[in-house]
């Protein structure tokens, strides 16, 4: 038994070894779309040991790495997502307002089928965001779609900065509000939320200071502010350390938090959903704030009635650095199609709907210094597909991630589970088409407060 | 005049052209119009270049018109014309705000309303119709949901201000075949408990279907019954006048639904039939046409191939079955020309996939010689793009509906030009 355990800790570690240190590849002749340096035709491009080598025409490599003909076909830098809730095994932490100490990185779940769906759309990374049920909630964690790994340390993108979910309106008023009758009831209670939370922090943090600047004293016999994992996040957001993301659709409360986030010196922030982020686009702008939006939902919720599928497309022109995100596990299996939607609504260029999934998304969580372009000494992450990938036709072709293959159409079998339910029916059939349309939140929620017996969203 | 008079006319008349900007849709538009010189896409004579004339709210003659001189001409040099987009299945018009349940009408209560019409709840007046209609889609099936029997179905053109305006000459009556899937990720009901919902369900269902043959059959032989408006709204289905469309995903499902259709000789339409491509053989004998999607979901079971919610629907066509696209929406129809689109990626082919939201529907109608084509004859239902309608990028730039040319605008566009730039930006 023993034995068979430590073989496994072996298999594993060797596992994690090979994601982290990345693979070798080199794919010639496509029409390489860099997204920060033009399209290229007909280059190469090179990935060694994971990282982007050289991009350019006749390039050549060692015998032993792995060339893929592109011939024909369209290179791109991998998608990212900047709000998703695949590869997680938990959402919401709903059991109060503020919830800040929480980790949507103790849940993640390697082996999620909804990873590999993820990359057979192109996508390589993903936000894995905490819920939206509380004022502050959780803090979130960037994957990459290593899947064939089961750590679920491997999957995390390790470097990336801290990010922490926030949420206005509806969904924090319904769950604390309506549900357990306590603040916040109201918009005005979700922004006393979040000032008595910076308020709190910043006492705490002047304690510590206070007791630090003491502790020359040799006659100074106080002890330090008990310690507090809540105030200890709050206080490094307030440090600039952790970028807040933020579910928000209405643009009365997104400027709300504007206003709070300027008198508390924060910085960092990107709004997510963010509907009516169209009306205060130019007030977004001058933050410097992000917007992370849904290509066209709208109307599931009143909040989202006055919306505009023509939002990615205001925000851009104003100078709001935007990105479009899919917030489910199916939506974010074609990203590129939603992205191509402000084509529709607004006519952007290609090149401007293309950073929508790649370079934007990267900026809003900070690791735009490895990923979200192809560049030489970036992440080999990378989609290729057979058209270009903003036409409604095309069908993306192969995924890389850190120069390792993760999803090839040419060797890609009808069950990819790396492991099934042992309480599931085998198959087990799902009638996706009678779900309702809507944010995923949500998730959790119901069952962890109000114990209902069928899910209300 | 006085100097004040003309700058406060001066200021009346401008305030009156800004309240005009970013807040309503304008009005429709009948007579005659020639669309001319365009590529026009008939669906079912081919391709051809030139005109369309428009009279009497029909399509009166295509390809080398002459026009007589009121009508209105319509420059379509280098633009494409094709059918209206036909969505096979959604609730549009029935919900406003669908997580406010006082504005969403789609759901009454009772497992057997048959009798409870769509075309009653339709609000010609919701947002989200013109929103829907300037992506390219002029006819939609707008149906109740939940229960087993949840309702009539009613095809209505996306034009007019009432129901009977709106109503496109095609009803069915809707089942929820019995069913013991999971309804949704996380249906926590045991394997046994869903097995025996689904046989109770079956019960149930041929209990009533007794009921209503009894029914109709003392009605054909004029006897007084009591009052029964549900059983009455299924009288003229067990005659075979009017189709069932029967709602069937899991395989098993799908061929329970085909016996029982032929069991009980009703005039069928399937709809749903996400695993349709685990039983295409059957299907095909069964001659029952299908209405499926939408694609973009996810595939039925974990253990499925990622793309087989996008292939299905071309690998049932391929197989030999008729069918249709819906987009099963409420607010986001619009998408059913991406609908198209990723099914013709996945097998179904570009032509195949344009029937699919044209004529295919209107022929499972019963209406296949007054809609999904362009040609002689039929009613004005035609959109104008400047190029492949199921390609993202591509713009609506005309729509006719039963005649009715009708704006480029909805609630999306006004807002996009009030904010686009907005005044005042930053300033106070």
């Amino acid at each position: 038994m023993n034995l068979i355990i430590k073989i496994g800790i072996l298999i594993l570690f060797t596992n994690g070894l090979l994601a982290q240190q990345g693979g070798s590849i080199l794919i010639k002749n496509g029409t390489v779309i860099t997204v920060t340096n033009g399209v290229i035709e007909n280059a190469d491009v090179l990935v060694q040991d994971g990282k982007i080598k050289q991009i350019g025409p006749n390039l050549s490599a060692g015998s032993s790495t792995k060339v893929v003909d592109a011939s024909g076909q369209y290179v791109m830098p991998g998608i990212i997502d900047a709000h998703s809730h695949i590869g997680i095994d938990a959402v919401n932490e709903a059991t109060n307002p503020v919830t800040a100490e929480v980790f949507v990185g103790d849940a993640i779940n390697p082996m999620s089928i909804s990873v590999y769906r993820a990359l057979a759309g192109g996508v390589t990374v993903s936000h894995a965001m905490h819920g939206s049920a509380n004022a502050i909630g959780g803090q979130c964690e960037t994957i990459k779609h290593r899947f064939g790994t089961w750590d679920p340390e491997e999957m995390k993108m390790k470097g990336a900065p801290r990010t922490i979910k926030f949420a206005l309106g509806e969904n924090p008023m319904r769950v604390h509000g309506e549900g357990r009758g306590i603040q916040p009831k109201t918009r005005m209670g979700v922004e006393m939320v979040f000032r008595s939370s910076f308020s709190e922090a910043k006492r705490y943090m002047e304690a510590q200071k206070m007791h630090q600047q003491k502790m020359s004293d040799k006659a100074y016999k106080g002890v330090p502010p008990t310690y507090n994992e809540r105030l200890e996040v709050l206080a490094d957001i307030l440090r600039g350390e952790i970028i807040v993301h933020c579910h928000s659709y209405r643009a009365d409360e997104i400027y709300m938090l504007l206003q709070v986030l300027e008198d508390f010196g924060v910085k960092k922030i990107c709004f997510q959903h963010v509907n009516e982020g169209f009306k205060v686009a130019p007030e977004l702008a001058a933050y410097g704030a992000g917007a992370s939006v849904f290509a066209d939902w709208w109307a599931y919720k009143f909040e989202v009635y006055y919306s505009t599928a023509y939002n990615a497309t205001i925000l851009t022109k104003n100078g709001v650095l935007t990105s479009i995100n899919s917030d489910s596990g199916e939506l974010i299996r074609h990203l590129f199609h939603e992205a191509a939607k402000t084509q529709r609504y607004g006519e952007l260029s290609d090149e401007e709907a293309l950073k929508l999934i790649t370079i934007n998304p990267a900026k809003q969580l900070g690791i735009d210094n490895r990923v979200g372009s192809l560049e030489v000494g970036k992440d080999g992450d990378i989609a290729i597909f057979n058209h270009h990938p903003l036409s409604v036709y095309t069908i993306p072709q192969m995924t890389i991630v850190d120069g390792v293959v993760r999803f090839d159409i040419n060797n890609d079998n009808d069950d990819m589970r790396l492991a099934v339910d042992p309480e599931e029916e085998i198959p087990a059939f799902f009638d996706y088409q009678n779900e309702k349309h809507h944010d995923r939140c949500m998730e959790g929620v119901a069952e962890q407060l109000f114990q209902f017996s069928s899910h209300k969203h | 005049m006085n100097l004040k008079y003309i700058i406060a006319g001066l200021a009346i008349s401008l305030l009156a052209s800004w309240s005009m900007e970013g807040q309503q849709i304008g009005k429709n538009q009948k007579g005659s119009f020639v669309l001319q010189n365009a590529t026009i896409h008939t669906v079912t004579k081919g391709d051809v270049n030139g005109s369309v004339l428009i009279e009497d709210g029909r399509i009166s003659a295509v390809g080398n018109v002459t026009a007589p001189a009121d009508a209105k001409s319509i420059d379509c040099s280098g633009l494409h014309i094709y059918p209206g987009l036909i969505d096979g299945g959604t609730t549009l018009g029935l919900s406003e705000v669908n997580s406010v349940s006082v504005t969403d009408d789609r759901n009454e209560i009772g497992d057997f309303t048959p009798h409870a019409q769509s075309l009653t709840a339709v609000n010609p007046n919701s947002v989200a119709i013109p929103v829907t209609r300037v992506n390219g889609i002029t006819s939609v099936i707008t149906k109740p949901t939940g229960g087993m029997f949840p309702g009539t179905a009613s095809l209505i053109n996306l034009v007019g201000y009432t129901p009977d305006q709106m109503y496109a000459g095609f009803k069915a009556v809707l089942l929820n075949f019995p069913s013991s899937a999971k309804r949704h990720r996380r249906d926590r009901r045991s394997v046994e408990d869903r097995k025996k919902a689904g046989e109770k369900a079956m019960k149930k269902l041929d209990d009533i279907w007794k009921k209503a043959k009894l029914h109709a059959d003392l009605l054909s032989k004029g006897q007084k019954t009591e009052y029964n408006p549900d059983l009455d709204a299924l009288v003229s289905v067990v005659a075979g006048d009017t189709p069932l469309m029967i709602e069937a995903n899991k395989k098993e499902d799908i061929l329970a639904a085909i016996s029982w259709v032929r069991k009980n000789k009703v005039k069928a339409i399937l709809t749903g039939c996400s695993e349709g491509f685990r039983v295409v053989d059957s299907l095909v004998v069964s001659g029952i046409p299908v209405i499926t999607g939408p694609m973009m979901s996810m595939p039925p079971r974990s253990s499925d191939r990622y793309d087989k919610a996008y292939s299905n629907v071309g690998l049932m066509a391929k197989g030999g079955v008729k069918v249709a696209i819906r987009s099963n929406q409420n607010e986001n129809v619009r998408n059913l020309p991406f609908e198209a689109g990723f099914a013709a990626a996945y097998g179904l082919g570009k032509e195949e996939a344009l029937k699919a939201v044209t004529i295919n529907p209107a022929e499972i109608f019963g209406l296949g010689d007054q809609l999904g084509s362009i040609e002689a004859g039929k009613i004005a239902n035609i959109i104008v793009t400047d190029g492949d309608p199921f390609e993202t990028k591509t713009q609506v730039k005309y729509i006719i509906i039963n005649g009715w040319q009708v704006p480029t605008e909805s609630r999306h566009t006004l807002l996009y030009d009030e904010f686009l730039e907005r005044s005042p930006g930053l300033d106070k």
